[in-house]
């Protein structure tokens, strides 16, 4: 407590009554598995900075907007960058092509936070379509139009990165199938090349782009992190960055779990995902 | 002259050695040179900065409050009347020196670690790439800030943090390397000549890590800057008053600064994606370069 605020006075009895109350008289290990064992059956404690809110339910209520501003950018990231990468495979080394491959060149190389200033820079000041922040306009009732208008800039920004990604993946991977003999055979029976392109050799191209998508999960945590952190989306990464700026550590070490965990949990439908595609791995 | 040209023709024409071809690939690669270029400039810019630039870093001009750019300040200046130029350049500094640092520690730490793993036996490489895979698990950028929540802000703090990050991509690209080679003759004999660790990493590995250790460190110094401006931005890396591009974009959290003065955070934000994406070109580069594959495509 002296050493949160100096300046509360407080006499070593009750300094020492206070730390064995709080168990902090125990060594670090043994306080590690009390934090564990409470934290197995849900209690994560309570947040130092905001005076004694359960860090639960705190890191809790902020999940589902983390989660919808990045199923939203994903959805958009995976659309955008297979539809991208097909364009620039069929049209290789054309206009086409190059201007794609240049905007995913810039798209990986643009940290997140960046991406974020200059698209509400240019959204929401210079051409104010937009609003700058938050998820809802305040003083009007909830409504779903409302939540998509503050979505769709900071969502889009955060699909840059990853889409750009799966672009560059799309591409290569496209360009190797589209050289295979099936390829060729299929376009020797007489098969219209859209369809050869969507029924023989996109869907085998997938396959890649799909390892890559589960494993960028864990880059594109981090540009929420961010682009939460620009528009003033109220999901964990803002909480986060509140948390490690007040060295809030109960709620540092809650999110942290949480969010470990359910990389873990993407990574493992990844792989289900996968063995659905690719019908070898079912059977190995 | 026409006996020379005999004599030329009659000694086999000894052929280029790995490097000298790698290099060649390099430099034909219109890309990468131009990475090369851009990169350079940058550096050479932002270390002779104070012999061209009449305003340093650190100057607060009353006078010339968030002025945008002229012909004085060709940046414009800051919301004390620092000159956004001589910031910039300052932050340069700092930025590739946090990265570069931090490379060097991040690749000692996993070339260490990787070498270990796959030239020793199951029980450690088993623990050991356990442990890569937990360091792994997390978005690098939540590890980065509990880690930046625990070491503090400064330049010193910010090192520690990319390193401790960024090793173990490294040490699995190594520990694969290292499995394959310790099956090699050559290290299996100088193993039963009863070669030291020592020896066998110094002598055996390094030369044979080296493509992996080079496109690693280029690649790595892109990301250490990434991760700095990152941290920066958020406000637990490079603490103010010591310029670094990562700073100097988290004025732009402040409104009046991301509407009013846009020069102030546009400009280190131009140069840090400009330098990351030259050094980005670098990295493609060298690693096409070191693959003795690419020259058949």
């Amino acid at each position: 407590m002296s050493h949160i605020n100096p300046t509360i006075p407080i006499s070593e009895e009750d300094l020492a009554a206070l730390r064995e109350r709080l168990g902090l008289d125990q060594p670090l290990p043994i306080q590690h598995f009390a934090w564990l064992a409470a934290a197995l059956s849900g209690d994560f404690g309570y947040s130092i900075q905001r005076g004694g809110v359960p860090v639960l339910p705190l890191v809790l209520s902020r999940v589902g907007p983390t989660v919808l501003l990045m199923f939203t950018a994903m959805l958009i990231a995976i659309v955008a960058g297979i539809f991208a990468g097909i364009v620039s495979a069929i049209r290789k080394n054309r206009a086409a092509d190059v201007g794609l491959s240049i905007l995913s060149f810039l798209g990986v190389s643009s940290p997140a936070f960046l991406t974020g200033l200059l698209g509400l820079y240019a959204f929401s000041v210079v051409l104010r379509w937009f609003p700058s922040g938050g998820m809802l306009t305040p003083g009007q009732p909830y409504s779903t139009l409302d939540v998509l208008y503050h979505l769709i800039v900071p969502a889009t920004l955060l699909s840059i990165a990853q889409g750009a990604l799966i672009m560059r993946y799309m591409r290569s991977s496209l360009l190797e199938v589209l050289s295979q003999d099936y390829v060729r055979t299929a376009r020797a029976k007489g098969v219209r090349e859209f369809w050869v392109i969507v029924k023989h050799a996109v869907r085998n191209a997938l396959l890649p782009v799909i390892t890559l998508i589960g494993s960028t999960i864990g880059g594109a945590i981090g540009g929420a992190i961010f682009i939460e952190s620009v528009f003033n989306w109220p999901g964990m990464g803002l909480l986060m960055i509140t948390a490690v700026t007040s060295r809030d550590y109960s709620v540092i070490m809650c999110a942290t779990l949480l969010i470990g965990a359910s990389v873990i949990l993407i990574n493992l439908l990844t792989d289900i995902a996968y063995a659905a595609v690719d019908p070898r791995i079912r059977n190995a | 002259m026409s006996t020379v040209s005999v004599a030329a023709s009659q000694t086999p024409r000894s052929s280029a050695g790995p490097y000298r071809r790698a290099a060649r690939r390099f430099f034909s690669n219109i890309p990468a040179v131009a990475g090369l270029l851009v990169t350079c400039t940058i550096i050479l810019l932002s270390l002779t900065y104070p012999w061209w630039w009449q305003f340093s870093p650190n100057d607060i001009d009353l006078r010339a409050i968030n002025q945008g750019p002229s012909a004085t300040h060709w940046m414009g200046s800051d919301g004390v009347g620092r000159d956004v130029l001589a910031r910039t350049m300052q932050g340069g500094r700092t930025s590739l020196l946090v990265a570069v640092v931090s490379m060097f520690i991040s690749m000692f730490i996993g070339f260490i670690f990787g070498a270990v793993a796959g030239f020793s036996g199951r029980l450690v490489d088993g623990i050991a790439m356990r442990i890569v895979d937990l360091a792994m698990t997390l978005p690098p950028v939540i590890f980065l800030l509990v880690l930046a929540s625990i070491a503090g802000t400064g330049i010193l703090p910010t090192i520690l943090v990319i390193s401790l990050l960024s090793w173990p991509v490294l040490a699995r690209m190594v520990r694969a390397r290292f499995l394959e080679l310790r099956e090699r003759d050559f290290v299996v004999a100088a193993r039963g000549m009863g070669a030291g660790l020592p020896h066998l990493l110094l002598r055996h590995g390094i030369p044979n890590c080296i493509d992996i250790l080079v496109v690693y460190a280029t690649l790595q110094i892109a990301a250490g800057i990434l991760l700095e401006a990152g941290l920066s931005f958020l406000g637990l890396g490079i603490a103010p008053p010591e310029a670094s591009w990562g700073n100097m974009l988290n004025a732009a959290r402040s409104t009046r600064v991301l509407e009013a003065y846009p020069w102030q955070w546009m400009f280190p934000g131009v140069v840090l994606v400009i330098s990351v994406l030259a050094i980005n070109f670098i990295g493609d580069g060298l690693r096409d370069a070191f693959d003795p594959r690419s020259d058949l495509n």
